[in-house]
């Protein structure tokens, strides 16, 4: 796959320049909104998740604020999980917040306070494939059916699942974004993000959506749906969110990430065996409370797990250590093998203290909600040799004690 | 454009141009189970460079409404109606696939109101076989992964669409989810039955445009030949890496095709 390390492209002659700005011929036209190596991305990850399209962004927040930031306007609504990545939370709760779209955070497996948390600026529902960190199932045919029933689209981050583990379009999600940083790329070295549309909601038929289906004074005022029917919203996320925001994946980028797909199904077997043995070794140690993996009994999600993710439950978990905030702290400063840093779905083992660091902003009360506690500790295992992981567990679990 | 035809709504995209009777019109058919919207760029391009565009769905396709015709002259019969109601006395007809077929067929019987014929993606008869037809009639999902498949070249699920970061595969997929069940079957069903076309061709009076894909396995250029010998002094482009889904595999091809054709 060449690398198109450009950030623009020369015009046959000026109808052809003129061709391109409006939409009558296609190809690139600046690497802001297109670029050939990042569309070769783009199509390949439409392709693995069954979608029309997809925009390659420049992190998976990106792709989340895209995903909002063209389908929401100053007034509307989103009704998310509770359980979400903190940034996420951040953004839904605080930052999007001083935009006027508000949001109403439900427990997602409460399909009820779904239902009810909708009203009539609501415009989205988002949750999480897995949740972070306490990997709750999001029941995804359950909660599209609700959104649909009430003419809105469901939103998914299935980075923790990416498209090995689970196919979200084919459960009933209607749009889904990766953080491409983690499983995807798998080698911890590029920050991007995807957003793939299923091209099956009907934004005409909702009536909730006149950012597609109304003229747009911002593009020749095109009615994006009418234009492309089951391509409006990744048109009109291009076409403004792209242009405007600026957000866009580096070339450089998306070859890296290109690489990582390439060993996708290689490596997603290989991180969900290991996970399975690391997490049969904590449940049974003595240092540590409760393990939270949905293919345990004990998880409050293990039958739908059981339904929905039937190849495994991914590789990033939580576990809470008996000793509390400071037997945390002594547990992750006696690791050797795995490396303490703020990402998950490396090849190499990965270590993080939740309440410290990536959910620091949450407040207790909203911790408490997401599953994390003072002594949560969450692991993203990689694919070195199990044996050689559950040693260093080992050894640190005993400094913790 | 939302107009009435035979007391049903129908719509057709006009690029966000009123007609204008002092321009040249130009109208876009498209094939079995799809819509306006197939001819993005084409119909676009057009609508900007001075033509009246109207890029029709057909009843039961797009925003029309249904129930879906059932022959190919019937289809023909309804976009000499949707002229009528666009009080537009003749056009340039720029059919695809079944749409090509409608093209040919209201050529041959209202001459008059026809300038000029493109038919891209054409063949004559337009035979589809008895698993496919079957799948459609069981609305199976078996019936959209073959129109699916077919309608475009083997390279085109690996990569490289024109279009930036667009999945054909999954489009194609996408639009034939939204057809009413019975619609793929009837339009198959009318490409399959028709009889005429070399009756139709024999009657055209007008410019007429073969543009071929080389790829294309639904219908290789070889199986328009005869066609294209039928009508008098009809012009053949064939376009070198595209299957059958010729204004997404090759929409710069497709298109400078039609604007020499149409100049």
């Amino acid at each position: 796959m060449p690398i198109y390390q450009t950030t623009s492209y020369v015009f046959r002659d000026a109808a052809h320049a003129a061709s391109l700005f409006n939409m009558e011929r296609a190809g690139h036209v600046y690497s802001r909104i297109s670029n050939p190596t990042v569309a070769v991305l783009e199509e390949r990850m439409a392709a693995l998740e069954g979608g029309v399209g997809a925009i390659a962004t420049a992190s998976g927040q990106a792709a989340l604020h895209l995903a909002v930031a063209t389908l929401l306007d100053a007034g509307s609504h989103i009704v998310a999980s509770g359980a979400l990545y903190g940034g996420s939370h951040n953004l839904l709760g605080y930052t999007l917040k001083r935009f006027g779209i508000e949001t109403t955070f439900v427990d997602p497996r409460n399909l009820n306070a779904w239902k009810k948390a909708i009203n009539q600026n609501t415009r989205l529902l988002f949750g999480e494939t897995l949740g972070n960190p306490g990997l709750d199932v999001l029941d995804i045919p359950a909660v599209s059916k609700i959104a649909h029933d009430a003419g809105l689209p469901l939103l998914v981050d299935a980075t923790f699942t990416t498209p090995w583990l689970m196919k979200p379009f084919e459960l009933g999600a209607d749009l889904l974004y990766h953080s491409a940083t983690k499983f995807l790329g798998g080698h911890g070295i590029a920050i991007g993000g995807v957003l793939v549309d299923s091209g099956r909601f009907d934004w005409e038929k909702s009536g909730k959506f006149p950012q597609l289906t109304a003229p747009y004074a911002g593009f020749h005022n095109m009615d994006f749906e009418e234009e492309s029917g089951t391509r409006a919203f990744l048109l009109r996320a291009r076409r403004e969110g792209l242009r405007d925001f600026g957000a866009c994946m580096a070339p450089m980028t998306a070859f890296q990430i290109l690489q990582g797909i390439e060993t996708l199904h290689l490596r997603m077997p290989r991180h969900v065996e290991n996970t399975r043995k690391v997490v049969v070794f904590l449940k049974g140690h003595s240092a540590v409370q409760a393990v939270m993996y949905p293919e345990l009994d004990t998880h409050p999600d293990y039958k739908l797990a059981k339904q929905l993710l039937p190849r495994g439950c991914g590789a990033v978990f939580s576990f809470d250590l008996k000793g509390g905030r400071e037997a945390g702290r002594r547990f992750i400063e006696a690791l050797r093998v795995f490396s303490h840093l703020a990402n998950v779905g490396d090849a190499k083992s990965l270590v993080i203290h939740p309440a410290t660091t990536t959910h620091y902003r949450m407040p207790d009360e909203d911790l408490k909600k997401a599953g994390i506690g003072p002594g949560t500790v969450r692991l993203s295992i990689g694919l070195e040799d199990a044996d050689d992981l559950i040693a260093d567990l080992d050894r640190a679990l005993k400094a913790a004690k | 454009m939302n107009f009435q035809v035979n007391g049903r709504a129908a719509f057709a995209y006009t690029a966000t141009h009123a007609v204008d009777p002092a321009k040249r019109s130009v109208v876009f058919v498209h094939g079995a189970g799809l819509d306006h919207s197939w001819w993005g760029l084409q119909s676009r391009y057009f609508g900007y460079h001075g033509f009246n565009v109207l890029a029709l769905d057909l009843p039961a396709h797009g925003r029309s409404e249904g129930p879906a015709l059932t022959g190919i002259g019937e289809m023909a019969d309804w976009v000499r109606k949707v002229l009528d109601e666009g009080k537009i006395k003749s056009a340039a007809l720029i059919g695809h696939s079944m749409g090509s077929l409608v093209s040919l067929e209201f050529a041959a019987r209202y001459p008059e109101a026809a300038q000029k014929i493109a038919l891209i993606g054409t063949a004559y008869p337009m035979k589809v076989g008895e698993a496919f037809l079957d799948a459609a009639r069981r609305n199976d999902q078996a019936a959209y992964d073959m129109e699916t498949i077919w309608g475009h070249a083997a390279q085109v699920p690996l990569a490289g669409n024109p279009n930036p970061g667009m999945w054909m595969y999954g489009d194609t997929l996408a639009r034939l989810a939204r057809l009413a069940p019975g619609v793929l079957h009837a339009d198959l069903c009318a490409c399959n039955g028709y009889a005429g076309g070399f009756e139709a061709a024999a009657k055209v009076r007008c410019p007429a445009l073969f543009v071929l894909g080389r790829r294309d396995v639904m219908t290789p250029p070889k199986a328009a030949a005869d066609l294209a010998k039928a009508i008098s002094g009809s012009q053949t482009v064939q376009i070198g890496p595209s299957g059958h889904s010729l204004m997404a595999e090759a929409p710069d091809a497709t298109l400078d095709a039609l604007i020499a054709f149409l100049a």
